[in-house]
Formats: C-alpha cells, sequence, structure tokens
C-alpha cells in the first residue's frame, strides 16, 4: 500500500513539475518574442468578428469572383504538377537512397543528404531565390514548390519502401529476379498505398504553400489575396480565403475517399 | 479438422487427371481473347490505375494552360544556377551581426513554441469533443467540420485576418500559426484517442469513476506517447511555418531577416548564410525529436 | 556428385559476430534434411549462403557442380532459379493476388521487361493453376494474399517454390509461425513435394520432434558449427541436448518422455 501511494505522489510530483516547466518556457518565449498573452487572446474575438462581417461576399467580391476562380484552377493545376512531377523524380531517388533497394552505400548517403537539404530549405528561399531569374512567372512558384516536395517525398518513399517491401524483396531475390523486376513486381505493389497518400497529402499541402509562395513573388491566388487585403477590399478577400478552403475540402474529400478503395 | 488434413494428404498432386481440369476451369477468369487473368479480383487496382492517369492527365492540361509569358526559359535556368551558386556557396554575413542574427532564430525558436504550447493545449480539450469513443456524435461532426474549415485556411492567410485587429507582429504571427496548428492536432489527437483500446474506458466506467477521471487516468495514460509525437512532429512544421511568416508576413524573426536580404537588400550571400543557419537549426530540431520519439516509444 | 557440399564454409558479421564456423557438409539428390538448433545458431544464415542472399565470408559451396560463392551476376541468377526459397513469415507481396505471386517463381527465368511488366505465357499461367489447385488453393486464386490465413500463405509460398522447377527447395522456418494443423499441411506438402517430384528439401526447424517424424537425415547446429549429422535414428537425446545446450528436463520432450 505504501509503495502505490509512492506511486501516486511520485506521478503527481511529476505532473506538477512538468506544468511548471511549461509555464516558464511559455513566460520565457513570450517575453523573447515580445508576445503579450492579453493582446493575443483579445484577437481572437477580433479575428472572429472579422470573418463574420466579411464572410458573405458584397456585390464587388462577386464581380470578382470569375477572376478568383481562373487564379484557383491556376493553383490547384500546379500543385498536382509540381507534385507527380516531383514524386516521379522522388520515387527513383528513394529506390537509390533506401536500404532494400540501393546500389551501394555511398550514393545512399548522397541521395539522402540531397533529400534532406532541399527539404530543409525553406520554400521562401527558394521563392525568392527564383524570383530573380524567373520573375513574376509561374514557373517561379513551380520550381519553389518543386524543390521541397521533392525533398519531402524522397524521405517519404524512403521510409514507405523500407518499412514495407524487406520482406518480399528477399523472396523475389531468392527466385533469381534482377533489379528492374523486383522494383515493379515488389516495391511497387507493395508501397503503393504508402506512395499514394503521400503524393495526395503532398497535393493538398501544395495548395496552402502556394499561397504563401504567391503572397511572396505577387503570382498565383496568393497576390490576389495581398492585393484584395492591402486595398482593404475585405470581402474579396475572404471571398479568396472561401474559395480556397472549399477547395482543399474537396481535395481531401476526394482523398480519403480513394484512400479508402485503394488500401 | 482432421478430414481437412487428411484430404489435403491425399490430393492428387500430379493433377493430370482430366476431371481435375475440368474442375479447375470453373476457377480460372479468362479475358475476351482467352488469355488468362492473373490480377486480383479487386478495387483497388483498378482505382489506382484511375488515379495515376488522371493525375497526369491534369498535369499535362497544367503545362499546356500555364501563361508563361514568353520566358526566356534557358537564360533563366542558367540565372538560376548561378544564384544558387551565390546563395549556397558565397554565404556571407554583410549587414547582420552574428549575435543579432542567432537572436532572430531565438525569436522565431519562441513563435514556433509558444503557438505549439498554446495549439496543443487547445487541441487537447477540443479532441476529448470530437473523439468518436468518447464524444456525442453530433459532437463529434460539429466540432470535427469547424477544425476541418479551420485547417483549409493557410497558415500565411489566419497570420494576415489577426493582423486585420491586432497589427503586424508578433501576436498575429502567434495567433495565426496557433490557430492552424490548433486545428491539425485536434484531428491527430483526436485519433490518437480512437485509436485507444476500448476495455479501458469501459472498465473505469464500469467503476463508477467521473469524466475527468477517466481522462486523466485512462485517455491520457495511453495516448500521451502518440500525442508527444505528434506535437513534436507540428513543432518542427511550427518553427518552419514561423520561418515563412517572418518572411511572407513580417511576422518577425530569422524569416524576416531572409526576407529583408531577399527582396529588399538583394543580398543574395547574406540570404546564403541565413538559409544555412535555419537549415542547421531544422536539422538539429529534426534529431532532436527522432530522439524523443525514439525514447517515448 | 553431390547436390550440394559446403566446404570450410564460415560467416561472420560485421567482423565480430560469427554465425558460421567451419562448416563442411554436403547433400545428395533427393534427400530431406533437417537442420535443428537454438534460435541464433546460424541456420538460417547456413541456408542463406546457398543462395547468397548472404555472402559467405570463407569456404566454398558448390551447387549442381556450380561454384556459389565464386558465381558472378549471371551464374548467380541461374543458381538461385535452381534454388528455391520459403521463409518463416512467407514473404509475399501481400496486395498481388496469388497466382501473381505463385507467377513471381519464373521472374529468374523470364527477360527483364516481360517479367517487370508481368506478362507470362498461357502455358505458364496454366502451370500455375494446376500447381495452386495441388496446394488447395483453387478457391483463393484471385484473392490478394493480404486476405489468407497464414497456413494458405505459406501454401502460397510453396507454390511459388514449385513454380521455379528448382532442383532443391530451402525452408527457412516454414512453420513457425503456424498452428500445429497448418504445420502438419505445409509439412506433408513439403514431403509430398520431394516423394513424388525428387526435389531435394533443406529444411530449417524448431521442434525437434518434426524434424524427425519428417527427414531421414538431420544436422544439428549450435553457434556456428555443426555438431550432429547424420541419420535420424541416431539422434539419441544426449545429442538433442548437446545441439540445445541443455541438461535435462529443460526441453519440453524431456517432459513429454
Amino acid at each position: 500500500m505504501q509503495t502505490t501511494m509512492d506511486i501516486f505522489k511520485k506521478r503527481k510530483l511529476t505532473y506538477t513539475l512538468v506544468f511548471l516547466a511549461f509555464i516558464a518556457i511559455f513566460a520565457g518565449a513570450s517575453v523573447v518574442a515580445e508576445f503579450n498573452p492579453v493582446d493575443g487572446i483579445s484577437s481572437f474575438p477580433a479575428a472572429i468578428q472579422w470573418i463574420a462581417a466579411n464572410l458573405i461576399p458584397d456585390a464587388g467580391a462577386m464581380e470578382r469572383f470569375p477572376k478568383i476562380l481562373s487564379e484557383l484552377l491556376e493553383t490547384a493545376l500546379l500543385s498536382v504538377a509540381v507534385t507527380v512531377v516531383a514524386a516521379v523524380l522522388a520515387f527513383f531517388f528513394s529506390l537509390l537512397g533506401s536500404n532494400i533497394t540501393k546500389i551501394n552505400g555511398l550514393l545512399k548517403r548522397a541521395v539522402r543528404i540531397v533529400a534532406a537539404f532541399f527539404r530543409n530549405v525553406p520554400d521562401v528561399v527558394w521563392a525568392m531565390l527564383l524570383m530573380f531569374s524567373f520573375g513574376q512567372n509561374i514557373l517561379t512558384g513551380f520550381f519553389a514548390l518543386f524543390f521541397t516536395t521533392f525533398g519531402l517525398l524522397t524521405r517519404a518513399f524512403i521510409e514507405t519502401i523500407d518499412e514495407v517491401s524487406s520482406n518480399c524483396v528477399e523472396a523475389l531475390d531468392a527466385t533469381g529476379a534482377n533489379f528492374i523486376q523486383k522494383v515493379f513486381q515488389g516495391i511497387i505493389p507493395s508501397s503503393l498505398p504508402g506512395i499514394t497518400t503521400w503524393v495526395l497529402y503532398m497535393i493538398e499541402t501544395n495548395i496552402r504553400s502556394s499561397t504563401l509562395i504567391g503572397i511572396l513573388t505577387a503570382t498565383g491566388i496568393g497576390y490576389l489575396f495581398d492585393l484584395y487585403y492591402k486595398r482593404l477590399d475585405f470581402a474579396s478577400a475572404s471571398l479568396v480565403v472561401l474559395s480556397i478552403v472549399v477547395l482543399v475540402l474537396v481535395i481531401e474529400t476526394v482523398s480519403n475517399k480513394i484512400r479508402k478503395v485503394i488500401l | 479438422m482432421i478430414n481437412e488434413t487428411v484430404a489435403v494428404a491425399t490430393r492428387p498432386l500430379s493433377g493430370e487427371k482430366s476431371s481435375a481440369a475440368v474442375n479447375l476451369e470453373r476457377f480460372v477468369n479468362r479475358s475476351r481473347n482467352g488469355k488468362i487473368k492473373i490480377g486480383a479480383r479487386n478495387k483497388s487496382q483498378l482505382a489506382v490505375k484511375l488515379l495515376v492517369l488522371v493525375l497526369l492527365s491534369i498535369t499535362v492540361v497544367a503545362f499546356v494552360t500555364f501563361d508563361y509569358q514568353g520566358i526566356d526559359f534557358g537564360q533563366a535556368v542558367t540565372d538560376t544556377l548561378h544564384n544558387i551558386k551565390t546563395v549556397f556557396l558565397e554565404p556571407e554575413l554583410s549587414r547582420d551581426t552574428v549575435g543579432g542574427v542567432l537572436y532572430q532564430l531565438l525569436v522565431t525558436f519562441c513563435l514556433g513554441t509558444l503557438s505549439t504550447l498554446i495549439g496543443a493545449v487547445l487541441a487537447f480539450f477540443c479532441s476529448l469533443l470530437c473523439a468518436r469513443n468518447i464524444a456525442h456524435p453530433v459532437c463529434v461532426n460539429i466540432v470535427k467540420s469547424v477544425v476541418a474549415v479551420a485547417r483549409a485556411v493557410p497558415t500565411v492567410l489566419w497570420v494576415l485576418i489577426f493582423a486585420v485587429s491586432a497589427g503586424l507582429g508578433s501576436v498575429a504571427a502567434v495567433a495565426g500559426l496557433t490557430f492552424h496548428s490548433f486545428a491539425y492536432l485536434t484531428k491527430a489527437y483526436a485519433e490518437s484517442i480512437e485509436e485507444m483500446d476500448h476495455g479501458v474506458i469501459e472498465a473505469l466506467k464500469a467503476n463508477g469513476a467521473s469524466y475527468w477521471q477517466i481522462v486523466c487516468q485512462a485517455i491520457l495514460p495511453s495516448t500521451i506517447t502518440s500525442m508527444v509525437a505528434w506535437t513534436f512532429m507540428r513543432f518542427e512544421i511550427n518553427f518552419a511555418n514561423a520561418v515563412a511568416m517572418g518572411a511572407a508576413a513580417g511576422a518577425g524573426g530569422i524569416g524576416f531577416n531572409l526576407f529583408m536580404a531577399g527582396s529588399f537588400y538583394f543580398d543574395l550571400h547574406e540570404m546564403g548564410l541565413l538559409t544555412y543557419i535555419v537549415v542547421i537549426a531544422v536539422v538539429i530540431l529534426e534529431m532532436i525529436s527522432t530522439k524523443i520519439k525514439a525514447k517515448v516509444k | 556428385m553431390a547436390l550440394l557440399s559446403f566446404q570450410n564454409v564460415s560467416k561472420t558479421y560485421n567482423n565480430v559476430t560469427k554465425a558460421l564456423q567451419d562448416v563442411t557438409f554436403s547433400i545428395e539428390e533427393g534427400e530431406f534434411v533437417s537442420i535443428i538448433g537454438p534460435s541464433g545458431a546460424g541456420k538460417s544464415t547456413l541456408l542463406r549462403c546457398i543462395n547468397r542472399l548472404v555472402d559467405a565470408s570463407q569456404g566454398e559451396i558448390f551447387f549442381d557442380g556450380q561454384n556459389v560463392t565464386s558465381s558472378k551476376k549471371k551464374e548467380l541468377r541461374e543458381i538461385r532459379t535452381k534454388t528455391a526459397m520459403i521463409f518463416q513469415h512467407y514473404n509475399l507481396v501481400d496486395r498481388l493476388s496469388v497466382v501473381e505471386n505463385v507467377l513471381h517463381g519464373r521472374l529468374g527465368q523470364k527477360s527483364t521487361l516481360n517479367g517487370a511488366a508481368g506478362h507470362y505465357t498461357e502455358e505458364e499461367k496454366q502451370e500455375a493453376f494446376r500447381i495452386i489447385q495441388e496446394m488447395g488453393l483453387e478457391e483463393q486464386a484471385y484473392k490478394r494474399c493480404d486476405e489468407l490465413s497464414g497456413g494458405q500463405k505459406q501454401r502460397v509460398g510453396i507454390a511459388r517454390a514449385i513454380m521455379q522447377h528448382p532442383k532443391l527447395i530451402l525452408c527457412d522456418e516454414p512453420i513457425a509461425s503456424l498452428d500445429p494443423k497448418s504445420s502438419k499441411v505445409i509439412m506433408d506438402h513439403l514431403k509430398s513435394i520431394n516423394q513424388t517430384k525428387n526435389i531435394t528439401c533443406l529444411v530449417n526447424l524448431h521442434q525437434v520432434d518434426v524434424a524427425m517424424k519428417y527427414s531421414e537425415r538431420i544436422i544439428g547446429v549450435t553457434a556456428g558449427k555443426i555438431v550432429y549429422d547424420g541419420p535420424t535414428s541416431g539422434l539419441t537425446k544426449e545429442i538433442i541436448h548437446e545441439i540445445y545446450q541443455s541438461s535435462d528436463h529443460d526441453l519440453i520432450m524431456d517432459v513429454q518422455g
């Protein structure tokens, strides 16, 4: 009985310590970031008020709706195109970077480092860098998204392949199958659910990221939002937000349906 | 049980008998030209083929319809490569001091921490309202829909929406980042709770435990590991997002330095050094979070 | 000449762990040999050295007149087509159909393109169906392998092995993940393949009683060394205790009497 009491006391002590540590971290971080919690809390009702006031588009916003739709369509096409091209390349690279299909250890390392580099350089850096050479062009957004997507998918595919296909590749090895045969008959079928899930997820993510890059490079749907926002045409700006939300939700729903059938 | 074993053992293993062949044909599927099909009778194969086809055609349509504004592609690529060389091979600090940059990195780190902390606490309570195994179905559907909408709004738009009232700066950044992490973590936490062994909750309910006793004694202990893993994953994302918000929404931190170097002073050398600092920070975070996740498991 | 012979084969992992030490034995065509020994004794390594899923560190292995250890890519592929393997965890491509998995046995003999695209001849497909029927799986032929039970999966594994027309089947703990009933079915199938098709079988087993029931010859391995190689009848209690490095009454079979 004594020992159980000790355990409870100990647990209580741990909880208290963790709680205090969180408070301390919160306070420290607030000071450094110059974040005022009271302002933070009071900004919530204000934001909700803003949303409520501008949720229903006015006549002016509706006039801009066709323009918004066409930019939205372009954003959707861009996200799919970026993800598909990056996925195809990432798949080849992940074969070189996987423990199961690697050609040699050195190449495997190199692939993993390259993927980590592309994954971790922020997409805003790519966007600004490409702005200098491509200007306000759709290709700026394309390549900025492409580099990060490629890095992310390469790592994701490597993990998927390593996790899923070691057993069946061993068996195919034993039958005398060669590299290409192992890839098509073993690795692709067994890692397909993982790969599809990642590709669909990246399409969705890229729609959100392309908004950010659009603001920075003055292209696409992000630019449109920024334009209306700075003109204080909040009704149109909120229509842009609304249309992005609808697009993302539609893609999410379709993805979930597809995933259910494929798994 | 015995019968089946015997049947297997006495099955004609040469399998050449004609009656066996006729019998077998019943199970063979042939295509219209008489060839034997070998694929699984399953919707999934068809769905994958369809998906690949659709995605590829969208990609083609995308490349055809994009407005390239007659850009000189070769020239642009050459320039890009040159700029990449400048950024990544000749990094140099000219405007900022090392100390100043590291302080800004700390600011970004703190923005990420704050938004993850607040988001996680809010998400925990919200996930109790939308986990199917412990909440009322109506409540689940309402909360899940609201959260799905909140997640669909890009982080940068949240920051700018909050900036309308709070002005650009750390308050808008934290509020905006928090909103998106809250939505993301609510979904993740709710899924962790839903994956829980149902017997645990039932046993405590049978004991007459109150709601908060169940939460503290059953739900929290059995989901804490996956929740911690999700939270750290979100922290990595929030750090990266905090950099982006500094650049795109003027929210402060190292992202803002990046933005000034890249879009204001056009100083590629400085941009390179700042990028390296961010990359190193992210890699360190990734390593720490991998360690913690392994430990928690 | 023996079908398979090991000559002073050793295997060291990472220059530290000695998995096999100076192993020498040979197997004649048509034999059914069981390898027994405690977990970690090197049984799996021994089996995998034969088709070079693991490379031996020292010594030579000859199979069907070919030197396995020194074989180059093309020759190795040929050796692998002649030695089929059956695994503890079945190692099927779970998301493909039973027929497709069985046809994988032909990959080693097919051109790269046909194999990769999954184009098989009608004769091959017919043969696959015949083998599937022998295994009693005709009703499952178009099911995906993840829909099957463990015993059924292992029967697909055997069918894939037969599809290769191998001279030797290597079985790595084929029944370790199965219940007793399915285990018996699998062992009966292996035995009958050995007898009716005259395919040599080399089986890693955990269970001494199963090994004694099905094989004429037993090889006992402990700590990477062969401690017994002889007919089943010569396997005394003392030798079994030596193989498992245990004293009296430690093994379940002692209790059973």
